[in-house]
């Protein structure tokens, strides 16, 4: 039998993990490797292999620590095939805190692990050269807008057409960008429609200001109807929840700071996202500052204890009921970073129950990822079309004509299985843009 | 690369075996273990595939084990003399649900939930109900004969297999049972199922599909002592009542479970009793009227009926996660697995509680009351070998007073490499020797998975239990 790889990228690096965040005894050990997770977790259900559990994931933390498994291809594989949807802690009855060990071992295989070039390039641009800042992203924003809208992609999509390999998936999984850019609405505060009974501060994202404006307008208009005066920080700045996903946690430090500041300059009532992806990582700031940088981790803790998702908001205060009706037969797909890594479930749904007209059918394996997943639908485009063909065969068999989610990373990903589906006539919405259309059809039949 | 994996990857397919040690490492474990790691784990998609891999390993000698999840808690879906594993987790499709008849058929890797979820639609659900159900698969039940909390009413899974297609060491493909009634001979379902694969491998499984029934019940009972938790068990039955399920979690457990699950079981009690009753609308009724009186006979401080599904799913919620929330609170546990008479409950108890005391650990106790299989849940810590070392003994001497009431080693976890050396404690060396004899029909060169279920004589009488710490 061969011997298991034994040259570590890093030649610092022998054996175990280096210094810095780490997977620790304290949260592994409650693992005791009952295997309840493994049939909740997408890639155990795709390719049937320890490797590719949760169970297995921890198992392998277990052995670089121990130093009988190297912190070198093999695991650095598994550990990036993971999703970070986090439905492996839905299923665990030991209460493992999962997302919290794959986060740490990704910041190892960042600090300790010597990817490809290509790849590494990508990870810079994308990473660190775009995300963080406002002005490139929306220079980025503007290119590919022009892109998009000058025929040019249907051009490329057509050329890309006759090659193998997944270029064309992943060329139509770019999001639209739409116009005006949310940005320009950055700074500004809107008034509350009718008695101003709360004040609340939104978190616009960073993509989402470019791909996802009307949906951030359609966020603070419902807000507003339900008589929040939302105030929109001008500073404000990248979650970073794909740099923690990435295990790039120094930048994602840096980007949680900016937010710190951002939004404890102000004593909000809450600060409200849409996103379910970003919202998870808002509550989890503090897990940045344990090791790191404790000085501010009281701040994060401030912050974090007022993060609160659109749908968790709504449905926590006396939500405006008068809406119109929207006759549809719908159903709702669970965000693995609101159902699992926030545990909200029962809030969209309530929200939805209170549509005149919808009928809402359950999505069966709803808690199960799409594939999504942040970037994890271009950086593993296969395992994420697997993902994705499964959801759709579910949600065909509830007969909806209309998708509800709550995260734009899972909209973009089920907009692109209905697209290629054979029922393209079908919605995929917010569950906040369905509140939105419901709540301007009341007025508009009003006035 | 080894030829011997050569030859594999000619059988199934590149894509479908593990040969490369940082992947095999993964396959030392089940939901009991770490032990030796198999030479190759093999992922068959077919039948076909899996004679090809048998009769291979008949001629290179080499032992086999068969595997579903992995979530099995006596090391039955372990390698401890190496060999090939075959892991059953590609092969999961639902061939056939014919609900006319109540049955389907199934391959091997289907997760017990799931095939309740494809039928819960219309009105039918798969009735064997292990705490591990939404993991472990069918095949992995079948082997090990598994149980649950509704056996009391629904038996086990031996109940409930109708047929099997099974592949035996020489690579011959026999069927047994039959999809309707009457199949005159040698009921050849009946001895495998809970064969441990020891028998042959199971590669395709007809099932009984059960009507979900048109009311069910759920009635917490809430006690101050134990004692009297213990004595309703016996006394619902003797009044004639067969509840679906009848479960009882002491004062300790049920705290685990409730800080885990919120379910609402009371943290400051002492014991409760988890009951449940199914059937006819009137008749659930009045049987939970029935049952709440002699809870309340036996000094139940209370009795709580769920007044929603949701309520009810959460207390089973509960305490089907019981054992890993026990997990949240003790950095190890061993799980025992035996059974009594449910009327000596109360003597057990004592019993229990005197070997925790003797041995200085935290004992917490779970059970499937209603059919005296007792759950005891030993707490430690396994960097401490010399804790580890008590938790054995205990745990060897609380196997023994059930073998002394009358009752068994095991109720639904099996045998495997845990128990095998204990079975003199229940059965008499001619009990023995006829299995032996069995063995050696099907199996004559003992390697489907050798060293398990039947004791090896080279022991004398020990629990085998390596808990590695932190994992």
């Amino acid at each position: 039998m061969s011997q298991v790889e034994t040259q570590p990228m890093n030649a610092t690096l022998v054996k175990g993990y280096g210094p810095g965040e780490a997977p620790t005894w304290d949260f592994y050990s409650k693992c005791i490797h009952c295997g309840l997770c493994l049939n909740a977790c997408p890639t155990y259900r795709e390719l049937g292999v320890e490797m590719d559990s949760p169970r297995g994931r921890i198992y392998q933390m277990i052995q670089v620590e121990r130093g009988r498994l190297p912190l070198a291809k093999s695991f650095v594989e598994h550990i990036d095939l993971c999703l970070d949807c986090r439905s492996c802690e839905t299923a665990c009855p030991s209460g493992v805190e999962y997302g919290r060990l794959v986060e740490a071992a990704r910041g190892q295989i960042e600090k300790y692990y010597r990817r490809p070039l290509l790849e590494s390039a990508l990870r810079k641009f994308f990473f660190h050269f775009l995300l963080p800042h406002r002005r490139r992203l929306e220079f980025a924003g503007r290119v590919l807008r022009f892109y998009q809208r000058s025929g040019l992609e249907a051009l490329t999509r057509a050329l890309l057409k006759p090659f193998p390999g997944r270029l064309a998936d992943v060329a139509r999984l770019a999001p639209r960008m739409e116009r005006p850019f949310f940005t320009e609405r950055l700074g500004t505060v809107v008034p509350a429609v009718g008695t101003r009974r709360h004040c609340v501060a939104f978190f616009a994202g960073c993509i989402a200001n470019l791909s996802f404006a009307r949906l951030n307008e359609a966020t603070v208009r419902v807000l507003a109807q339900n008589g929040c005066e939302v105030v929109i920080p001008r500073d404000q700045g990248c979650c970073g929840a794909l740099h923690v996903h990435a295990g790039i946690r120094d930048l994602a430090r840096d980007l949680a700071r900016r937010n710190l500041d951002a939004f404890l300059a102000e004593d909000f009532d809450a600060i409200i996202t849409n996103a379910a992806g970003c919202g998870s990582v808002l509550k989890e700031y503090p897990l940045l500052f344990e090791k790191e940088q404790p000085e501010e981790l009281e701040r994060a803790r401030a912050f974090s204890s007022r993060v609160k998702d659109v749908t968790e908001f709504l449905a926590g205060i006396e939500f405006n009921r008068e809406m119109g009706a929207i006759k549809a037969r719908a159903t709702y797909q669970d965000p693995c970073h609101l159902s699992h890594a926030q545990r909200i479930r029962t809030a969209p749904r309530k929200l939805l129950a209170a549509v005149p007209g919808l009928e809402l059918v359950e999505l069966k394996e709803s808690e199960i990822c799409c594939g999504s997943a942040g970037v994890y639908n271009v950086a593993h485009n296969e395992m994420a079309e697997r993902l994705l063909a499964g959801k759709m065969r579910r949600v065909d068999e509830t007969g909806a004509d209309l998708i509800l989610t709550a995260n734009p990373g899972c909209l973009l990903q089920l907009r692109a299985g209905v697209a290629g589906s054979k029922s393209r006539h079908r919605r995929v919405m917010h569950v906040v843009e369905l509140l939105d259309e419901a709540y301007s059809l009341r007025s508009g039949h009003t006035a | 690369m080894k030829s011997f994996t050569r030859e594999l990857i000619r059988l199934v397919g590149r894509d479908a075996v593990l040969w490369r040690p940082e992947d095999l490492m993964l396959y030392e474990y089940d939901g009991l273990s770490s032990l030796r790691q198999p030479d190759a784990v093999v992922l068959p998609t077919t039948t076909d595939h899996v004679v090809g891999i048998v009769k291979f390993a008949a001629r290179e000698k080499v032992p086999v084990v068969a595997r579903g999840a992995g979530t099995g808690l006596s090391g039955g879906a372990v390698t401890p003399e190496g060999g090939i594993l075959i892991g059953f987790s590609r092969m999961k499709k639902i061939l056939e649900i014919d609900l006319e008849n109540q049955r389907a058929r199934i391959q091997p890797g289907v997760v017990n939930l799931d095939l309740s979820l494809a039928v819960s639609d219309q009105g039918y659900f798969y009735a064997p109900d292990p705490s591990s159900q939404k993991a472990c698969t069918i095949g992995g039940n079948v082997a090990e004969n598994s149980g649950g909390p509704h056996t009391l009413a629904y038996g086990v899974t031996t109940n409930h297999v109708l047929g099997l297609e099974v592949v035996l060491p020489g690579g011959e493909v026999i069927h047994t049972g039959a999809a309707h009634w009457g199949r005159p001979g040698y009921d050849l379902t009946g001895l495998i199922v809970g064969s441990e694969g020891t028998l042959g491998i199971v590669t395709e499984i007809t099932v009984r599909l059960m009507r979900k029934p048109e009311a069910v019940k759920t009635l917490l009972a809430v006690y101050d002592r134990v004692l009297d938790a213990t004595r309703t068990v016996a006394a619902i039955t003797a009044r004639g009542i067969t509840p679906a399920a009848l479960e009882m979690m002491d004062g300790f457990t049920l705290r685990a479970v409730e800080d885990a699950t919120h379910a609402g079981y009371p943290k400051d009690s002492a014991a409760v009793l988890l009951i449940e009753v199914e059937g006819l609308l009137e008749n659930v009724e009045e049987e939970s009227d029935q049952i709440e009186a002699v809870c309340r006979e036996d000094h139940a401080r209370d009795v709580r009926r769920a007044k929603s599904n949701e309520e009810r799913e959460l207390l089973w919620r509960g305490r089907k996660n019981a054992f890993g929330a026990i997990g949240r609170i003790s950095p190890s546990y061993y799980v025992q697995d035996g059974v009594i008479p449910r009327t000596r409950l109360p003597e057990m108890l004592e019993f229990i509680a005197g070997v925790a005391e003797k041995y200085k650990l935290q004992i917490g106790n779970i059970f499937h009351a209603g059919d005296g299989n007792l759950h005891p849940l030993l707490m430690f810590d396994a960097r401490d070998e010399a804790q580890h070392q008590r938790v054995l003994k205990a745990a060897r001497e609380i196997m023994a007073k059930c073998a002394e009431m009358g009752g068994s080693i095991t109720g639904e976890h099996g045998v495997g490499i845990e128990k095998n050396e204990l079975m003199p404690l229940i059965f008499s060396p001619d009990d023995l020797d006829a299995m032996r004899k069995v063995k050696s029909v099907f199996n004559p060169a003992g390697e489907f998975n050798p060293a398990k279920l039947l004791p090896s004589g080279k022991m004398c009488g020990e629990l085998r239990v390596q808990v590695s710490a932190g994992a």
